[in-house]
């Protein structure tokens, strides 16, 4: 017992203060890309170093509603509205999710989950990840969606209850990522089941995750908008 | 030298990291095939690999055995053909339990058919690379896995309880098929497949920009491992030798990915037991060392850190001292927390005795890396065919005899301690040179083997190159390929209420496996 409670203090408080301050990204960090001469697909892009035509700014906000507002032409993005206000009055106190990996690495997966530690706390954001989709309001989606897992989502999307939304999290749902045409996936969630946000990445740090489900929520306050 | 494996009276015995012709691979007939892997195999060998390749002209298959000579950290090669004609051979699993997911995968991938298998089904669900019928014709018309007569225990009292493929928390799918009498588990049955992206295909077909971001999504956890063995299999085709800096980033990245999930996993564990304060200072430490990846490569798993020919990223010595420092700290909080978990009564009396894996089983069933070790079979790469800068640097093997999960944690936090004590010294000393050299033409008709040890055990690629100096088949095998069938004996014969435990103990990669 003493142990915990002196390692309790050893340990602190750890959390963020997100979002009433962002924490500095490191230098080297690849956040929302710059198109070059060309447009540059945020859904498509793994945001790898070596690309060339495109510079990384160190901002995570990169959520977006439309899939056409993943394209972007210079240094300008549309960043996710929230959802209308009916479906918000539902959902904006409570949101339950479901993630359902379809074929993702468990980098993307790693990702929202670590969204559960002290650090980012999500559950003070009143969002939780639930066992059934029958308890939840929306689900997580998480890889190219390989043949072999297309039944289960779509299973899995039909069990979660009305009204419902659906979150792409990662190149590989928005677009396939690196498996883009490959036989054995489909190039990600569009066409199978509607999408509401995109979420770019590869994988997507947790606080461009978080920023994507505040956003919805409306919960980010004015001046972060 | 470099590049060409010692060439012996007594057949080829490659070495981790060399590349050779493939005209120097014996081509064995099939009865001194199969008797020299079993022969090897009862002198202390493992298979460290048994896979097969349809670019023979007319169509034959052949099948290549690695066998893992540890304490030499030699591998002889060898091969043998398969006449398209018969489609099949003679099944070692009865003699050799580890083969037998090598040769399900075989049978999956070419069509070949290991006669005399005890339990022949697919691995992964997708149709065969040659373009003749599968062996499973049902499974191109539905491809889902988990659609199979699972074994099955009958009689009163008896049950089943099918788990899978979406699971209740934040994880990749699979499905367990458990036979259970009461509470005890008699058998589980992990059938996989649903993560198959078909990325071994995509290897050969893709270019090298592209199909180093795929061997970085091989299992995303596992970043480092499979973009450095993926790197040093070009270096070796191009016969290039990477700078001793280059060396260095890469091992301080593949310990940091080391660290990072140990310290997950641990936390993984005190959340499953019931015991919170742990499990979430676990879990910020796990982010200490993924933030620390990512201020050397600007992703948190050390994505477009590796790439053929070097790193693109420099650790200079002012990130050095800071990295230094930070794990200074880590270490600090890395103990206490330890201490805490470890000695706790309530924690090990919950995790001693539980999911045991004898070192027998561990063996017969080929398991590599931590969960290997904990079982007292004292494989590691890093020591036993030591790579890039473990040569300089030797990491001693951490083991535990005990088998249960309290033995495969315990080997977490006895690795985690020596990952650190080697990234304190060498972030005092990383050697000078090009952070990324230039990779020329791959050679023609060569092998090349490269093996790096994961935070999960051996990460093992092996390519091909054609006439044309392009890559004709790729061959990965994540650690996970064998430890399925570790956490499937795990639970045997134990409570079904102890599985999450034993499989959080073991936590495998089911992308890595799926491909
Ligand atoms: S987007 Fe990247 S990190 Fe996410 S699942 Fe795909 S490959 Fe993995």
């Amino acid at each position: 017992m003493w142990s915990v409670i002196v390692n309790w203090f050893k340990q602190g408080f750890r959390t963020l203060s997100y979002p009433r301050e962002v924490p500095p990204f490191p230098k080297r960090f690849r956040g929302r890309p710059v198109a070059g001469k060309e447009a540059v697909d945020m859904g498509k892009l793994l945001f790898q170093e070596d690309i060339p035509g495109v510079t990384y700014t160190r901002d995570h906000r990169m959520a977006v509603s439309r899939k056409e507002d993943l394209v972007l032409h210079g240094d300008t993005v549309k960043l996710a509205a929230a959802l209308d206000e009916k479906t918000r009055r539902i959902f904006g106190r409570s949101l339950k999710l479901r993630q359902v990996c379809a074929g993702g690495c468990n980098g993307c997966e790693g990702e929202i989950q670590a969204m559960n530690n002290v650090v980012f706390d999500l559950s003070r954001f009143g969002i939780q990840f639930v066992a059934s989709p029958r308890h939840a309001d929306g689900l997580v989606i998480t890889g190219p969606v390989t043949k072999n897992m297309e039944l289960a989502l779509k299973k899995t999307y039909e069990a979660v209850p009305h009204p419902k939304i659906v979150i792409a999290v990662g190149a590989c749902a928005i677009s396939g990522g690196p498996f883009q045409g490959g036989r054995e996936v489909h190039d990600g969630v569009d066409g199978l089941v509607p999408v509401d946000l995109y979420i770019p990445g590869c994988p997507p740090h947790p606080l461009t995750i978080l920023d994507g489900l505040l956003r919805l929520l409306d919960k980010l306050g004015p001046d972060r908008r | 030298m470099k590049g060409a494996a010692d060439l012996k009276s007594s057949g080829l015995h490659a070495r981790n990291g060399q590349s050779w012709e493939l005209d120097g691979v014996p081509v064995l007939e099939e009865g001194l095939f199969r008797r020299k892997i079993l022969e090897g195999c009862s002198q202390g060998a493992r298979l460290v690999n048994l896979f097969a390749c349809a670019q023979d002209k007319g169509g034959d298959v052949r099948i290549f055995a690695m066998l893992g000579k540890d304490q030499e950290g030699k591998l002889p090669v060898f091969c043998t053909r398969v006449p398209a004609a018969r489609a099949s051979f003679r099944s070692l699993t009865p003699e050799l339990p580890q083969a037998h997911m090598f040769e399900r995968e075989i049978a999956e991938q070419f069509a070949v058919t290991p006669a005399g298998h005890p339990w022949l089904k697919p691995v992964r669900y997708h149709r065969n690379y040659r373009d003749v019928p599968d062996l499973w014709p049902e499974v191109a018309a539905m491809p889902v896995p988990g659609v199979y007569p699972f074994y099955r225990v009958e009689g009163e009292e008896a049950h089943e309880v099918a788990v899978g493929p979406v699971h209740a928390g934040i994880i990749e799918p699979g499905h367990f098929r458990f036979q259970c009498h009461g509470e005890e588990v008699l058998n589980l049955e992990v059938q996989l497949g649903y993560q198959h992206r078909g990325i071994e295909k995509m290897m050969a077909e893709v270019s090298s920009e592209r199909a180093v971001l795929l061997a970085e999504s091989i299992a995303g956890d596992t970043v480092i491992a499979h973009a450095t063995a993926y790197c040093t299999i070009l270096e070796s085709l191009g016969d290039r030798e990477i700078s001793p800096r280059a060396q260095a980033i890469r091992a301080v990245a593949l310990e940091l990915e080391r660290l990072s999930n140990h310290a997950g996993d641990l936390g993984a564990l005190s959340t499953d037991i019931g015991f919170s304060p742990p499990a979430a200072y676990f879990g910020r430490l796990r982010g200490e060392f993924l933030n620390l990846l990512m201020e050397l490569s600007g992703n948190r798993y050390g994505r477009s850190l590796c790439r053929p020919g070097g790193v693109l990223f420099d650790l200079d010595q002012k990130m050095a001292e800071d990295f230094r420092g930070r794990l200074l700290t880590a270490r600090k909080d890395l103990k206490e927390i330890s201490d805490l978990f470890f000695g706790s009564s309530s924690v090990l009396s919950r995790i001693e005795g539980t999911g045991i894996v004898s070192n027998q089983a561990a063996r017969e069933l080929g398991l590599v890396g931590p969960a290997a070790r904990a079982s007292g079979a004292g494989v590691d790469v890093r020591t036993d065919y030591a790579f890039g800068m473990y040569r300089f640097h030797h990491i001693p093997i951490s083991t535990v005899a005990a088998g249960d999960v309290y033995a495969r944690a315990l080997v977490r936090w006895l690795e985690s301690q020596r990952s650190l004590e080697f990234l304190l010294d060498i972030l005092n000393r990383i050697p000078e040179g090009e952070l990324c050299v230039k990779i020329p033409a791959l050679k023609p008709d060569h092998m090349a083997l490269a093996m790096v040890e994961g935070w999960r055990g051996e990460v093992v690629h092996v390519a091909m190159t054609d006439s044309r100096c392009g890559i004709a088949r790729y061959k990965i095998k994540d650690p996970s390929f064998h430890n399925w069938s570790g956490l499937a004996m795990a639970v045997r014969g134990g409570q079904i209420s102890d599985f999450p435990l034993c499989n959080k103990s073991f936590n495998l990669s089911y992308a890595g496996h799926d491909l």
